[in-house]
């Protein structure tokens, strides 16, 4: 305890390093060692300790929070220092103009419909819905519809806005200050003359055309030198195709035929198998027999059976009937 | 032709804001994969994961296909790097040439930084170590770190694998530390040039009579020996790039805090409603009870009450 300026304290990452410490025999006893480790471990973190605890401190329901130094050991940064924003073009205007900001009100006095109403989103002040007359100009060209132009007018400054956000957004992209939401996607440019842009090939598609592309040789692609990480083509054999379901005529009935000729070839090789003769007569003896019994039992049982059915059935209707009767109205019996 | 696309939901939103380069960096987050291990190799990294738990990730499949060393055998350890977000890697191998291999690398921007390459030796795990169970840390408290021995001043390797094991353990950097939280210490010895001895203690802090509390350390485990084997450091261009910091701290925005135009301050205090009618009382005595007090003053007007009578609705 007595060398304390030897040791490298650094307390913002609560490191201590001894320097000079040597150990002198490089092949004692590994107990020994690590004894020897944890006393002189001791040591340096008691040496972290007189300084941390001496920092002045706040009481808290924890425990006491001191205030750490920032770090002196220099580490590497993981990402690259954010880089400051370029001003975007009405930023410029404005600032060669001397143009300031001011602070606008959330809500202004809609005329219109006399309340209070946003500025800007749903619901907003002058909103194109609470219009229901636009007055005539001299300057008004015959046979337009005023409605239409100011609802066109409005999707052209959207539009105008949108591009120029994107233009200053690249402008961004390429100072390396995007906002880390925005992500700028590259989309395929479309064919001069052509009014949709082309759509992208998937993987899967592209790799279809390769491997049509390979086999498409004298060989059929067998002597063909491989590039490297060329894989063989998924698509080997043919697609299998499919006919219509649906009937019709032309293709539409050649579904039909192939399962005819299925399941007539199906039914002309196994003919003799189609009739049992064993199980049949086995069936018919089974539900003659069923037969008789039925016949049987019903000689005893109708009797007996129809008297006690009868009765309740006759004491049912009769209180159903006066309760029909007896309701008054049908909206009545409803209602209950 | 471009296209802004922006997330859909918050959520992804603020994750990328995470993600995001800072002014000012809090800490690194670690990757733990391995390629061929060995039973060893699979305890310490295991272990070394614990022992980051709040701020590692650990991807316990066979990634053969990574050679930090080699020229396009890093492609798939940055791709990686990028979709964690991990700064710090460990990568853990095993082959008859290096048995139980760590590869433990750092990236910058998702490139590799630096990397060095150590053997694991002598490997005790935490187990295998018995002490009073009180004492163990409690898990994503900031460590101790103490380096011991010359070699690491004087030796390029050692000196290489210090910096890396600080950055590796030294967990997120804090500006206000709780005192209480204190609990856990790393000793690294450099035992001869290429080797260091690495431990996980337990710190007791223990009465003195004076402000500083008297420290005594407890073996925990894990602890093992790590033999430097292969190293390669940062280009100059890159050190350069990445060591950059900032002056100035970010600043943080003061809501209601305004100045008028002699300096001075003024703040605006918002008051939530005070709802006086549903507070709770402390104590509800007796005396203050609805029935009571309507049945005393019955009893006081005509003849005593008879039956008490609940006037809920």
């Amino acid at each position: 305890m007595d060398t304390h300026n030897d040791y490298e304290v650094d307390l913002g990452n609560l490191v201590a390093f001894d320097p000079f410490h040597h150990f002198p025999s490089a092949n004692s006893a590994r107990e020994e060692l690590v004894s020897e480790c944890i006393r002189k471990g001791t040591e340096l973190v008691q040496e972290i300790a007189n300084s941390l605890f001496n920092l002045p401190s706040t009481e808290d329901v924890d425990g006491p929070i001191v205030k750490l130094p920032p770090p002196s050991t220099k580490l590497p940064r993981e990402k690259p220092l954010p880089k400051p924003k370029p001003p975007t073009k009405w930023e410029l205007f404005a600032k060669a103009k001397g143009i300031q900001k001011r602070k606008k009100d959330k809500v202004v006095w809609d005329e219109q419909t006399e309340s209070w109403k946003r500025r800007y989103g749903y619901d907003r002040v002058n909103d194109d819905n609470d219009v229901p007359i636009i007055e005539a100009k001299m300057t008004d060209e015959p046979g337009e519809d005023p409605f239409a132009k100011r609802r066109s007018e409005k999707k052209k400054k959207v539009e105008k806005q949108e591009k120029s956000r994107l233009q200053n957004l690249k402008n961004a992209a390429k100072a390396g200050a995007l906002p880390s939401h925005v992500h700028l996607a590259a989309t395929a440019l479309p064919i001069t003359g052509t009014q949709a842009a082309s759509k992208k090939l998937t993987k899967d598609e592209l790799g279809n055309v390769a491997g049509l592309a390979a086999t498409a040789t004298a060989s059929g692609g067998k002597f063909d030198k491989k590039l490297a990480g060329e894989k063989p083509a998924k698509h080997e054999g043919k697609f299998r195709k499919f006919l219509p379901v649906v009937e019709g005529s032309g293709i539409g009935s050649q579904e039909r035929e192939q399962t005819d000729r299925v399941l007539s070839k199906l039914i002309s090789a196994n003919s003799h198998d189609i009739l049992n003769v064993d199980k049949a007569v086995n069936m018919y003896n089974v539900k003659k027999e069923k037969k008789r019994r039925y016949q049987q039992g019903k000689a005893f049982v109708p009797s007996n059976k129809l008297k006690p059915n009868s009765k309740p059935m006759k004491a049912n209707r009769k209180p159903i009937k006066k309760s029909v009767k007896g309701g008054s109205s049908s909206k009545k019996g409803k209602g209950r | 032709m471009d296209k802004i696309k922006t997330p859909k939901t918050g959520r992804a939103r603020r994750e990328l804001q995470k993600r995001s380069p800072k002014l000012v960096e809090t800490g690194k987050k670690t990757l733990i994969l391995q390629g061929k291990t060995s039973g060893l190799l699979n305890n310490v990294l295991t272990e070394l994961f614990h022992l980051k738990r709040e701020s590692a990730i650990r991807y316990t499949r066979k990634n053969e296909n990574i050679r930090p060393f080699e020229a396009g055998g890093e492609t798939s350890l940055e791709f990686f790097s990028k979709k964690t977000d991990c700064s710090i890697f460990v990568y853990g191998s095993t082959s008859k040439k290096r048995p139980d291999n760590l590869v433990i690398g750092r990236t910058f921007d998702y490139q590799i930084y630096d990397l060095i390459e150590v053997g694991v030796e002598n490997f005790k795990c935490a187990d295998s170590f018995a002490y009073d169970k009180k004492l163990a840390p409690q898990a994503g408290t900031k460590p101790f770190i103490v380096f011991i021995g010359e070699g690491f001043k004087s030796e390029d390797q050692l000196k290489h694998l210090k910096e890396v094991l600080l950055d590796m353990l030294r967990g997120e950097v804090v500006e206000n530390l709780n005192l209480a939280g204190l609990g856990r210490v790393y000793v690294c010895t450099a035992i001869s040039s290429n080797r260091v001895f690495l431990t996980h203690c337990a710190i007791r802090l223990k009465k003195s009579g004076i402000i500083v509390p008297r420290t005594e350390l407890i073996e925990i485990g894990p602890s093992m020996d790590l033999v430097v084997r292969r190293y390669r450091l940062p280009n100059d261009s890159l050190r350069k790039e990445a060591m950059k910091t900032s002056k100035d701290k970010p600043k943080k925005k003061i809501k209601n805090v305004t100045e008028d135009a002699v300096g001075g301050k003024i703040g605006n205090i918002y008051i939530p409603d005070q709802k006086i009618g549903e507070m709770a009382l402390p104590n509800k005595a007796k005396g203050l009870k609805r029935e009571r007090r309507e049945a005393k003053m019955k009893s006081s007007n005509n003849e005593p009450a008879t039956k008490k009578h609940k006037e809920d609705s």
